[in-house]
């Protein structure tokens, strides 16, 4: 099978680029205040994929200074990831459907 | 099977799922599902990735297994801590936490710049423009949120200010600009320390950028660096030539900044003031001495009149969650509720730390979503209340927003809880809020401080209602 990476340079790049921003625009806009805490976490932990380049790069690395600095990428990008998910998670159990709603 | 065809799939329905799992997250009823499917996303990307391994340099081929290694190690200490930190860390103190860990995909996104830069791997000026400047922002994320964090959690009290701070901040800039062009222009083949100071200067900034900001502020200022870091990785991946980080990179840096804004908006603030006004520095002169005195209360007493009242309406800050007196005011609203008491909730945009955070930890207590009222819903109907009473809350409750043009907080919306027939303040002592202002609330004729413990306060009120007895 023939496949190569696409490569994204140039005007590629800027229209997905251009379409990804008005994406995040519309998503958030529109939300009830009480939801911006927990999407603000919960954008945090998507860009979280910041580890997935710092583990290529780390792979890739070919010299002592380029390991340690990828090892520290790929230690903090994978926190974010983590941490994010955690917080984010934690924040959101609190929008349960309210089966405790007491009607006295 | 092709690895780069498994691989690139893998991110195209990572992309998706990142994108689908926000939308979700943007609804109050599908939130709690929109997470986990980010999530999924996030492992199959991770996953997806040690296929690289199959296709690594010619350079780096010797060093394979090292890197294996020192790769599964990182990814170990910091999902293993960052789990562990995240699921321990108390409700109250979510915000600094999200700093934290935004702060770190910062670094990351600097990293991979560094790494890019050093071992002249970039080429072209349009990549090597990109790795410069996600590297600029990646880094100044990570000290600035550095700061926040500090200043959240309470180890760093001091707001640095100077006159000429903004004049210092900018020549920084300027200087950082500068070296990034130089290395631009140069193709990248500049030596090492002329990185190093660059990525050492942007650390610089970002530390000089947040110091003087107040920590009021502090949540706009984290959503600021939020989208930073969502820049700075999807620049990145335009130089690693990938799309999922692109994709997630440019989403949250535009919903960031939208966030951002609307955070801003709902404290009344534009950005460019949060970031460049010298909040709290006119505070101490233009203000003068305020009439009137406080008047202290005793617990029990407020309670029994609360017991007694039509219609309360409860006003809730970061002091209620801080003394951890969420479930016991829960407790006693129930009781009031037993009474026959009308009690309301209301909750100002940015009660708590962040816009949201306080409906977040009334929710953990267990309290009804029905009793509680934004500000717009429910600022009408302080003049029929008997009592309000405010819980640990400061600046939110202020009627010197809407009065006095010389308060620093002037113009900010407030609830009105002066306006009700009586007002009861629970409160530690006697000192300022958050943005160091004086609530001219304190001192008004119908309002009476409890002054203690907001959860001890609240056990007294609850025993002083209950000796009442009956009442059912």
């Amino acid at each position: 099978m023939d496949y190569t990476t696409t490569i994204l340079t140039g005007f590629v790049a800027l229209y997905i680029f251009m379409l990804a921003a008005f994406t995040g625009f519309e998503i958030i806009g529109r939300v009830p205040a009480i939801l911006h805490t927990p999407l603000m976490s919960g954008s945090n932990f998507i860009h979280g994929i910041v580890v997935v380049g710092a583990l290529w790069a780390l792979l890739n690395a070919s010299s002592l200074p380029e390991q340690i600095i990828g090892f520290l990428g790929v230690l903090l990008g994978a926190g974010n990831a983590a941490g994010g998910y955690v917080v984010t998670e934690r924040m959101l159990q609190m929008f349960k459907p309210s089966s405790k709603t007491n009607k006295e | 099977m092709n690895a780069a065809l498994l691989i690139d799939s893998s991110y195209f329905i990572a992309a998706f799922l990142f994108i689908y799992g926000l939308k979700r997250m943007s609804s109050p009823l599908t939130a709690r599902s929109g997470i986990v499917v980010a999530g999924i996303g996030m492992v199959l990307a991770v996953l997806a990735s040690f296929l690289y391994t199959l296709d690594v340099n010619e350079a780096a081929r010797p060093h394979l297994s090292t890197n294996l290694t020192l790769a599964l190690i990182a990814l170990a200490l910091g999902l293993g801590w960052a789990w562990r930190s995240g699921k321990t860390v108390a409700m109250t103190e979510m915000p600094q936490m999200v700093a934290l860990y935004n702060g770190m995909g910062g670094g990351a996104a600097a990293a991979i710049a560094a790494i890019e830069l050093i071992g002249y791997k970039t080429h072209g000026s349009v990549s090597l423009s990109l790795a410069v400047l996600g590297g600029l922002i990646g880094a100044v994320a990570l000290s600035g949120s550095l700061i926040a964090w500090a200043k959240l959690d309470g180890r760093i009290n001091k707001t640095l200010r100077f006159g000429s701070l903004q004049l210092v901040n900018g020549s920084l800039l300027l200087v950082l600009l500068a070296i990034g062009v130089y290395i631009i222009w140069q193709g990248g083949m500049v030596s090492w320390p002329v990185f190093a100071a660059f990525f050492a200067l942007a650390l610089i900034y970002g530390v000089m950028m947040t110091m003087p900001i107040g920590g009021a502020d502090m949540p706009v200022v984290i959503s600021l660096y939020n989208a930073f870091t969502g820049l700075a990785v999807g620049f990145e991946g335009y130089v690693l030539n990938n799309p999922a980080l692109m994709i997630a990179g440019m989403v949250v840096g535009s919903a960031g900044s939208l966030l951002t804004l609307l955070m801003a908006k709902a404290m009344n603030r534009s950005v460019a003031n949060v970031l460049f006004s010298n909040f709290g520095e006119l505070s101490d002169e233009a203000q003068g001495d305020m009439a009137g005195s406080q008047k202290p209360i005793d617990a029990s007493d407020a309670g029994i009149n609360m017991r007694y009242a039509s219609k309360v309406i409860i006003a809730p800050g970061y002091g209620l969650a801080v003394a951890q007196a969420q479930h016991k005011l829960y407790e006693l609203v129930k009781l009031l509720q037993d009474a026959g008491v009308e009690v309301k909730f209301a909750i100002h945009p940015v009660a708590g730390r962040m816009p949201g955070h306080m409906n977040v930890l009334l929710a953990e207590a267990g309290v009804p979503y029905d009793i509680i009222f934004d500000m717009e819903d429910i600022n009408g109907e302080f003049k029929e209340a008997d009592v309000a009473i405010v819980i640990g809350a400061n600046d939110t409750v202020n009627p010197a927003a809407r009065t006095n043009k010389s308060s620093p907080i002037y113009g900010m919306p407030v609830l009105n809880v002066d306006m009700a027939k009586q007002v009861y303040v629970v409160k530690r002592g006697q000192g300022k809020g958050y943005s160091g202002v004086e609530n001219a609330l304190f001192y008004a004729d119908n309002t009476q401080m409890v002054y203690g413990d907001a959860q001890k306060v609240m056990v007294s009120m609850i025993q002083a209602i209950k000796s009442l007895g009956g009442g059912h």
